[in-house]
């Protein structure tokens, strides 16, 4: 057994077991854990696949930023956990079947030969300086470019949406009208009052 | 050498998976997105295992994309859910059943 093949199984039995762990733990903040740990060894085997440029994004955004987005929403809410796990065992043997029947047909067609090594040989390594990054970049700014761009409005859609749908006014809140503060003359502020000093007592 | 079959095999067992857990955890919604994240994870594992084999780079290009709508997908399925919480103070799918469907 050669190394990569030993990386190779260690990563997806790491990347198998978290992802079982998702569906099946009780807390949610672990789930969303165990999800960051999936996402960090389906980054290990990119690597492996020689994706260096989206290894790296799907740590630095999917890990960084959409998990942590996951753990805020899952540490607000109050969630009853009891409530949740009703019919979890209901539907386990049926979830069970259906995966695992999905599987096996995957694991016959898959593993009939058509994608074996003489079928589908591991190609030769690339030549020195060659950059994953720069071809990437090569191909999305030349033949992708609008499905860049129509990639970038939906982010910018999402942006939008997300802020619309969670903005709420809240009538306690106090806050300052511009407009009116600088319209204030004085006089609204301060009362000059006239009024005749006291003589002294005893005098 | 790794054949690429393995790279298949270990796709369809977490899209599996995470079929398993929709049906799993019908009531908690948090797990449902979750579980859709892990099958985008499955379906970019096979696109990027086909572009090596391949020598095709075209492959990770549209995994670049997955990835894009699927934050796009998250962020919004998350502010529905804060809306939601905030109306009903519950996600139980079972208590969202408003529109009778």
């Amino acid at each position: 057994m050669t190394f990569e093949l030993l990386t190779f199984f260690f990563f997806s039995a790491v990347l198998v077991f978290a992802a079982f762990m998702v569906i099946t733990i009780r807390n949610p903040v672990k789930a969303a854990l165990f999800l960051v740990l999936a996402f960090f060894s389906a980054a290990c085997l990119w690597v492996l696949l020689e994706a260096e440029f989206l290894g790296i994004v799907l740590i630095l955004v999917y890990v960084g930023a959409v998990m942590v987005l996951f753990l805020f929403v899952v540490m607000m809410l109050d969630i009853n956990l009891a409530r949740m796990r009703e019919g979890f065992g209901e539907y386990l043997p049926m979830g069970a079947i259906v995966a695992v029947l999905m599987v096996a047909e995957m694991v016959i067609v898959l593993g009939a030969g058509d994608f074996s090594l003489e079928n589908m040989p591991q190609p030769a390594g690339h030549p020195e300086g060659y950059s994953n990054t720069k071809e990437l970049g090569r191909l999305i700014y030349t033949v992708y470019v609008y499905p860049f761009e129509i990639a970038a409005s939906i982010l910018l859609v999402a942006i939008v949406a997300a802020i619309a749908l969670t903005l709420r006014k809240r009538p306690a809140t106090k806050s300052q009208n511009i407009a009116q503060q600088i319209q204030v003359k004085s006089s609204d502020r301060v009362r000059l009052v006239k009024m005749p000093s006291e003589k002294k007592p005893g005098n | 050498m790794i054949p690429l079959s393995y790279f298949l095999i270990l796709g369809a067992i977490l899209f599996s998976l995470s079929v398993m857990g929709i049906f799993l955890n019908r009531k908690n919604v948090v797990i449902l997105l979750m579980s859709i994240e892990l099958m985008l994870l499955a379906v970019n594992m096979n696109f990027i295992a086909f572009s090596h084999y391949l020598q095709d780079i075209s492959g990770q290009i549209m995994v670049f994309f997955i990835l894009t709508v699927a934050a796009a997908e998250s962020a919004i399925g998350l502010a529905i859910l804060i809306t939601l919480f905030r109306r009903r103070q519950t996600i139980n799918v079972d208590d969202l059943d408003t529109l009778k469907g």
